[in-house]
């Protein structure tokens, strides 16, 4: 009886706690929606801020919409570079050795430094050679924001691929290379997507490291060495102004932010989907 | 099988240890050309790691060192500087339970001829309808060469292993427990599979069913802890063994 009992208050604790993380997630898209709504017009999605913007005159946000794509598109383009090459030598070619050790230990550490700590090293990198805030040095920032949540990401996901299956391609006569590429990799994509995923999150909703970095304009980005807006700046900015319209645009381009991430997460599930279907269990 | 057949492979003195702990001593064999040989004896007796040393999948195993000699086209497969994906090409392989590549059926036999650089569609055809025929899996599978190979029964998935191994040609098969994880029947297709192909190619097959060495194996090895205890023709082994340890395991007094 008393083990049932168990059982039950148990069970309904973990509901509980499961019901208050979905009741304050929905919450906050409720919040932001609502605060916003009245500004979620065609306007904040097709327009650019200009001079005006800011005190509540018209205008939208299409230059941080299309900054922040640029910045971490450009930023997950080149982590996934740098990642995957790291996440597959970490885990097919030192996978036990001390040295993988001391990588994982010193990407965990970084997993949790501050953002505004990469955008400020971002920043001393730029004066050094010369860069000014762009999309450049904020692509560089969020880079290396994005880097060790990628690579521990994609680390574990390898780490669970078998490896009878890994033995069956060597068997054949393939490379660790070809392997790693063909067999391994294609085993694991549903879970490289997500780590993926999970990076470009983290830097899509970055404020502090791009402050420094990628600066802020009203202007739409056509270069890589001018200043570029992002759509956490401009959330930042218009909640700083005293004018209720312009702090009304603010929880409107949140929840812009919210859905441009929501979306991103479905399409790449979508493709992970189809590409998932060979995945052996 | 009057005339004593020709040796395939030579192993002499293979010790196998894993950090430290000797899992294979001083093993010294001949394997036969063409001929079924099983490898018998107890669970974690070394066994599985006999197999893995003849085509160097000990190199992927943490913390295995190996030493002695394993004689292959009279080349000590062991040594550094052999070219281990051309010796797997040679020496194919087939594990215990049956382990489709994340891809279609069709890719799971065009995957080794793909690795060694055969792309052209045509001849990449004719060897994935030849394997799948040998596998005996044609016929049932012809018309769904793009599923998945996951989503095929565990039995067809492990004859799918068997006709991806024959797919690169090889000259060996190593088969660990090829049937441990199968249903009787589609066991009895492996078996008797590897029974007609005897003919072209050189078979070493780990198992721990007696019954099924006794209806397949041509040459039989008898391995318990490590050693190698005793070794010769499968009717000298399973009719008079010598040593009582191989008695009492033919006998069936541990298994």
């Amino acid at each position: 009886m008393d083990r049932l009992l168990e059982e039950r208050v148990f069970k309904l604790l973990m509901q509980l706690s499961t019901l208050l993380i979905v009741g304050a997630l929905l919450s906050i898209v409720v919040v932001v929606f609502v605060k916003g709504m009245p500004s979620l017009t065609l306007q904040m999605l097709t327009q650019t801020s200009n001079g005006g913007y800011y005190v509540g005159k018209e205008g939208g946000v299409l230059n941080a919409i299309v900054g922040s794509l640029d910045l971490c598109g450009g930023a997950t383009v080149m982590a996934i570079a740098l990642g995957v090459p790291t996440a597959v030598y970490l885990n097919e070619y030192a996978s036990r050795s001390r040295f993988a050790a001391f990588v994982r230990n010193s990407l965990d550490l970084l997993w949790s430094v501050p953002s505004i700590i990469y955008g400020v090293f971002a920043f001393i990198l730029m004066v050094y050679v010369g860069l000014g805030t762009s999309l450049l040095g904020g692509i560089v920032a969020l880079t290396m924001l994005e880097l060790p949540i990628m690579i521990r990401g994609m680390d574990e996901v390898l780490r669970t691929v078998p490896q009878r299956l890994k033995e069956a391609s060597y068997s054949l006569g393939a490379t660790k290379l070809e392997t790693a590429v063909r067999t391994v990799m294609r085993q694991a994509f549903p879970g490289l997507m997500t780590a993926m995923l999970l990076a470009l999150g983290r830097a899509m909703g970055d404020a502090a490291s791009v402050l420094f970095t990628a600066g802020y304009t009203d202007n739409l980005p056509i270069s890589l060495f001018q200043p570029v807006a992002s759509l956490p700046l401009a959330v930042f900015f218009q909640l700083q102004t005293p004018f209720p319209v312009v702090q009304q645009r603010a929880y409107a381009s949140g929840f812009i932010l919210l859905v441009l991430i929501l979306s991103l997460s479905v399409f790449s599930r979508l493709i992970s989907k189809q590409f998932g279907r060979y995945t052996v269990r | 099988m009057a005339l004593i057949p020709e040796t395939e492979i030579q192993i002499e003195h293979l010790t196998v240890n894993y950090d430290n702990r000797e899992v294979l001593s001083d093993i010294t064999v001949d394997i036969p050309r063409n001929r079924i040989t099983a490898i018998m004896g107890p669970s974690g007796c070394g066994k599985t790691t006999l197999l893995k040393t003849i085509n160097r999948l000990t190199d992927v195993t943490d913390g295995a060192s190996v030493s002695g000699r394993v004689l292959f086209d009279g080349k000590n497969l062991l040594e550094k500087n052999v070219d281990v994906n051309d010796l797997r090409k040679k020496i194919g392989f087939i594990g215990q339970t049956p382990t489709p590549l994340p891809m279609s059926i069709y890719e799971n036999i065009a995957y080794g001829p793909r690795v060694h650089g055969t792309n052209d569609k045509t001849t990449l055809n004719r060897i994935v309808e030849r394997c799948l025929r040998t596998a005996g899996l044609w016929d049932e599978l012809n018309t769904r060469l793009s599923e998945p190979a996951s989503k095929l029964s565990v039995g067809q998935q492990q004859r799918l292993c068997l006709g991806r191994a024959l797919a690169v040609e090889p000259r060996v098969l190593l088969c660990d427990e090829p049937t441990s994880a199968l249903d009787p029947i589609s066991s009895k297709h492996i078996e008797d599979q590897l029974s007609t192909l005897r003919r072209d190619y050189t078979i070493v097959l780990v198992t721990h069913t007696l019954r099924q060495a006794r209806r397949l194996a041509d040459y039989a090895l008898f391995v318990y802890f490590g050693n190698l205890i005793e070794h010769g023709s499968a009717d000298h082994l399973f009719n008079s063994p010598v040593d009582p340890r191989t008695r009492a395991y033919i006998e069936g007094v541990f298994s």
